[in-house]
């Protein structure tokens, strides 16, 4: 059975099948996204003053990964160029240039998550706190090692763009002397929580769109031998995904690097 | 037809154009196309963080302002990239009914921010 309108648009609405069906995924997605965004609106409004964090993410990786996903938006369209032009070696290029991109983004994304889950929060019996990066937590030694500095109020760790740029010092801690030992993991706090689940949900988008586009470049560019005007519109509906994804990417990045 | 449309390819090819696009797709005028919105995602980019790092200005100023350059950038994104600037109605019909909804859900945020039960009081 020959499925209607893969190729030619369809009369009553003017465009092919598969990319109704991709907009009204996208139109899903928009809503699926809304909701966590308004989440953040909730939470961020009800928060105490003061004690949003500011400066915690790493603002060179964040703006590096909106280049790369920007770029990848840039060679996911010309790959669907290169297909409608014909031109199918400049489309594998283009297609693989994309995969690389997404997957520079997952590593990049990765070593921000390690970053977080290795920063940690340290309650002192005597009130203070030690806040840095883990060097050392061998839990047969009394002691852990950090890379980072003491604070006398948990307030000071909030904003850290208002600060001086903190010298981190080794500081070695005896087991006896912490009361609680937490890292920057989404269980944390609000704005981490939020975070973790924005940013995880989009990288799972990422590893999704890589999926498709690997398969379009891999075993189902057979396709293009047969149908090329009906590959090409499976490369157009993927790319829409992929600028899609770009897309929440651009309201993430200000979300939770800038504000 | 099969063959027709292999012949209408092959010319297609010959002149760089695709047979069922509404519009001839140009591979040069994309390549420019492409790079000017590039460029432009770079500079709002930057905007956006020079705007976050402005000394006098309080954090309402700048979430407002930095949102306005994010919702510029997305429409590059969207209209350029997507096409959006040249769908069909099928399209922007579906589009709106998004656009309702997610001000609706919106809205709803706003709307439970100010919904307090009553005898609260504010410190």
């Amino acid at each position: 059975m020959e499925i209607p309108y893969v190729v030619q648009p369809r009369p009553d609405t003017g465009i092919y099948n598969a990319k109704v069906g991709i907009w009204l995924f996208l139109a899903s997605e928009v809503m699926l996204f809304g909701a966590l965004f308004s989440a953040y609106v909730l939470l961020r409004v009800g928060a105490v003053p003061g004690e949003w964090p500011h400066g915690w993410q790493n603002l060179t990786l964040g703006t590096i990964n909106t280049l790369v996903l920007a770029t990848s938006a840039i060679t996911t369209l010309l790959a669907w160029v290169a297909c409608k032009v014909r031109q199918f070696g400049k489309f594998k290029f283009f297609h693989a240039c994309t995969l690389l991109l997404a997957l520079a983004f997952l590593c990049i994304k990765s070593e921000e998550y390690r970053e977080h889950l290795t920063h940690y929060e340290i309650q002192l019996t005597d009130g203070r706190i030690a806040e840095g990066d883990m060097r050392e937590n061998n839990p047969q030694n009394d002691y852990v090692v950090i890379d980072g500095r003491y604070v006398a109020d948990e307030k000071e760790l909030y904003d850290l763009r208002a600060q001086k740029d903190p010298k981190p010092e080794e500081i070695k801690i005896p087991r006896g002397q912490i009361k609680e030992m937490q890292n920057y993991g989404p269980w944390h706090n609000d704005y981490l929580a939020l975070y973790f689940t924005l940013t995880g949900l989009h990288a799972l988008h990422v590893l999704g769109g890589s999926i498709v586009i690997g398969f379009l470049w891999g075993p189902g560019r057979k396709l293009w031998e047969t149908d090329p005007e009906h590959f090409t519109n499976r490369v157009e509906v993927s790319g829409l995904f992929w600028h899609f994804v770009d897309l929440v990417w651009i309201f993430l990045f200000p979300v939770l690097y800038l504000m | 037809m099969s063959e027709l449309k292999t012949v209408r390819q092959h010319n297609a090819q010959l002149v760089g154009e695709s047979e069922w696009h509404e519009h001839p797709v140009d591979y040069r005028s994309y390549l420019r196309r492409c790079l000017y919105v590039f460029l432009a995602v770079l500079c709002t980019t930057a905007l956006m963080i020079w705007i976050s790092f402005l000394p006098h200005y309080g954090w309402p100023a700048k979430v407002g302002l930095i949102l306005c350059v994010a919702c510029v950038n997305a429409f590059l994104v969207a209209g350029l990239l997507m096409h959006l600037l040249s769908e069909k109605k099928m399209i922007y019909t579906l589009l709106a009914f998004v656009a309702v909804f997610f001000a609706g859900l919106m809205g709803l945020t706003i709307y439970a921010m100010h919904d307090m039960p009553l005898g609260t009081t504010f410190h």
